[in-house]
């Protein structure tokens, strides 16, 4: 247990990283579902089948394998593209080859989030702000994003859990980060039970933590009586 | 690309695919024996057992499966005293741990599904097996346990490829499934990322098998809840 | 301004004279005494004793690179590293994708085990090694019905050899005296059998990886090598490390 309150500080720098690689990735993973969905619902036939392409390869594999795929493989990507373009050898950090990997994969499940959203929104709406005159803009800025936004809340929740803890596997890379961490200095004095029960706790205590923000946002945004389709 | 070393070593990849179904299937199968009792705890609200089935469910869904099978298989062996216990014989391969920690992880999520299934059963189709003198068990037998499996496919399904996807941290501990096998023949010959490509797209041969029997089972089962779309 | 300009130039021009004599090195990090990472996150060992001599004895400055182990010889050829000085044998099928020095190194290899085991009860045990090393080659090409467990590391071996879960761990001698049986955590385990140095599986000895092509640096390190040889320095870093000289025959 001493090791533990010894080894807080460098734990308490892990939790930071595991946070910063959430936050980025959830960054990335909302734009990417943003564009994802509105390729779906629009007009687009490649941009559709694009989607479409992303939303099935990605869906179809596990997260690990897609961090590595990206690790490994994007580094030889660069590496090509670097030697067309002439440019010399460029590092892909781990945290951001993470970064990239987990929003890359968790932009294809908010795309399904987002499209099921605006599904949700009843087509009367769209269709009665058209006969009023209202030009397009207003239309998503006024009737459908903030319906969309109220509809997406208990889907997002949900990827955001599953991304947390999806964070866990990118220390598989070697990033310094909450496992990574736990994983090297419970290995090192010989406590892997102690270290990993920590870890354990922290994640316990994102998924308390996350679950009562988004409840709160949920009670916020959603009128009563008026959340499902009409 | 080097696909010839993919080709010279498609044994071990099959190997791995076996291992990968293995331990997925009886993950959900163990899993499902767990969820099944423990759902309808839940739903009845069993008076004890409820809450202690609740802190299980939340503690294996609230935590990464990786941290799960790290406090399985490293964490437990810390200690001398699992290390003389009968269990050891089991708790010392990897194999063993892996299907423990995915059964668990597995049972949690299915123990909610069932849950959500039973609870949302439509008053009418107990109220209707009671009015014929069914006792509780068969009531719970012939109609209401039939009723909640069926609902619960949507969602079970989509647990199934979870769980396929999940067994990928396996690999981590030693095990050769599909990613096991995948970074050996990188290592074995060099190669940046043509063992792991070729492990992505055995999962996704996997994970379309899965969805497409899945939609044949909701074809099959939920026919009467077709008109509703 | 003109001035300033020609001065920045100049400026660059040495910069980049001076940044073509620093070299990048691929290190483990994971495997002592040769290779292992401190507390404060910094590579040492024998490995980084001998890298920094060699450059200094070539004129250029090196910086070591922490890579792992799977994806050591991906990152030489990709260009993140220049050399990879990382204890790795010299063997024919790693010659088919790089080009290595002449060695800095060779010892034998052995299993260690608990005290009192059988190459018998070895052969009907589990026995781990390194993913993508020679002892895996050795025990799959010798040993071909024992069962086999394959690690990223060396450390981690150690840790299912203490935990239990293997009965043998087959590595390089020097690797396991000084990392393993004599630490604190090898109490209670030691060498059994015999030690193996097989051409055919073990190669003749660490030498510094180079990518295909680059002769003149291949040329460079060799020569190298043999100079501190001749001038004692290798003499004085073995004796930090070891009571022999790991050289070899």
């Amino acid at each position: 247990m001493e090791n533990l309150i010894l080894y807080a500080p460098l734990l308490a720098r892990g939790t930071l990283v595991t946070v910063q690689l959430a936050l980025a990735s959830l960054l990335l993973a909302t734009i990417l579902g943003a564009f994802g969905a509105a390729g779906k619902i629009g007009d687009g036939g490649f941009a559709r089948s694009a989607v479409f392409g992303y939303t099935t390869l990605v869906r179809g594999i596990p997260d690990l394998v897609l961090i590595l795929l990206i690790y490994f493989g994007g580094q030889r990507l660069l590496s090509v593209l670097g030697g067309w373009f002439g440019f010399g050898y460029i590092d892909i950090s781990k945290f951001w080859a993470g970064v990239i990997a987990i929003g890359f994969f968790y932009g294809a499940y908010l795309t399904e989030t987002f499209r099921g959203a605006y599904m949700t929104i009843p087509r009367g709406q769209i269709e009665a702000a058209r006969a009023l005159g209202l030009k397009r803009f207003t239309i998503l800025w006024k009737v459908t994003l903030p319906q969309l936004v109220r509809f997406a809340i208990a889907g997002y929740a949900n990827v955001w859990q599953v991304l947390v803890k999806s964070t866990a596997v990118v220390s598989v890379i070697s990033l310094q980060d909450l496992v990574g961490l736990a994983n090297d200095a419970g290995k090192s004095v010989r406590e892997p039970f102690t270290f990993f029960a920590a870890v354990f706790m922290i994640y316990l205590f994102f998924t308390f933590i996350s679950q009562s923000i988004f409840n709160w946002l949920e009670r916020r945004y959603t009128i009563k009586g008026r959340n499902d389709a009409a | 690309m080097q696909l010839n070393r993919i080709v010279e070593n498609y044994d071990m990849f099959l190997q791995g695919a076996w291992m990968t179904m293995q331990l997925t299937g009886l993950a959900l199968f163990f899993g499902f024996c767990i969820a099944l009792p423990f759902g309808l705890a839940r739903a009845r609200r069993a008076r004890f057992l409820s809450p202690l089935i609740n802190v299980y469910v939340y503690a294996f869904r609230g935590t990464p499966l990786l941290v799960q099978l790290y406090l399985v298989y490293y964490g437990l062996a810390q200690f001398d005293v699992v290390k003389d216990s009968f269990a050891w014989p089991v708790l010392r391969e990897a194999y063993w741990c892996a299907l423990i920690t995915f059964s668990l992880n597995s049972g949690a999520y299915a123990t909610e599904i069932i849950r959500g299934a039973v609870e949302t059963t439509p008053e009418g189709e107990i109220e209707a097996a009671t009015a014929l003198g069914l006792t509780r068990f068969q009531v719970a037998r012939l109609v209401l346990i039939p009723s909640a499996l069926r609902r619960a496919l949507p969602q079970y399904g989509n647990e199934v490829v979870f769980m396929l996807h999940g067994s990928v941290v396996a690999s981590v501990i030693t095990i050769q499934d599909i990613l096991g096998a995948g970074r050996t023949v990188n290592a074995r010959h060099y190669l940046a990322y043509e063992g792991i490509l070729t492990a992505a797209v055995l999962y996704m041969v996997l994970t379309l098998a899965l969805v497409i029997t899945f939609r044949w089972l909701e074809n099959k089962y939920l026919r009467h809840l077709a008109l509703a779309h | 301004m003109k001035r300033t300009l020609g001065a920045a130039l100049l400026a660059a021009t040495f910069a980049t004279g001076a940044m073509a004599d620093s070299l990048n090195i691929c290190v483990e990090g994971a495997y002592p005494p040769f290779s292992y990472t401190e507390a404060s996150g910094d590579v040492a060992g024998f490995d980084i004793d001998i890298a920094n001599a060699l450059c200094a004895e070539m004129g250029h400055d090196c910086s070591m690179l922490k890579t792992d182990w799977d994806g050591i010889i991906p990152a030489l050829l990709e260009g993140k590293c220049d050399a990879i000085i990382a204890s790795m044998s010299i063997t024919p099928d790693r010659m088919e994708v790089i080009d290595f020095t002449t060695k800095y190194y060779n010892t034998p290899a052995a299993f260690i085990g608990a005290e009192g085991m059988t190459m018998e009860a070895m052969e009907a045990g589990v026995v781990g090694v390194q993913r993508g090393t020679i002892h895996q080659d050795f025990m799959e090409g010798e040993f071909p019905g024992v069962e086999l467990r394959l690690y990223g590391s060396q450390d981690e071996a150690y840790l299912d050899l203490v935990a239990g879960r293997l009965d043998a761990v087959m590595a390089d001698s020097v690797a396991m005296d000084d990392g393993f049986i004599k630490t604190e955590a090898g109490e209670g385990y030691a060498f059994f059998g015999e030690s193996y140095s097989i051409p055919e599986y073990h190669g003749n000895g660490a030498g510094i990886g180079v990518r295909k092509g680059e002769e003149a640096l291949r040329d460079a390190f060799s020569a190298a090598i043999a100079a501190i040889r001749e001038s004692g320095e290798y003499a004085e870093i073995n004796a930090r490390y070891f009571d022999y000289d790991v050289y070899g025959g």
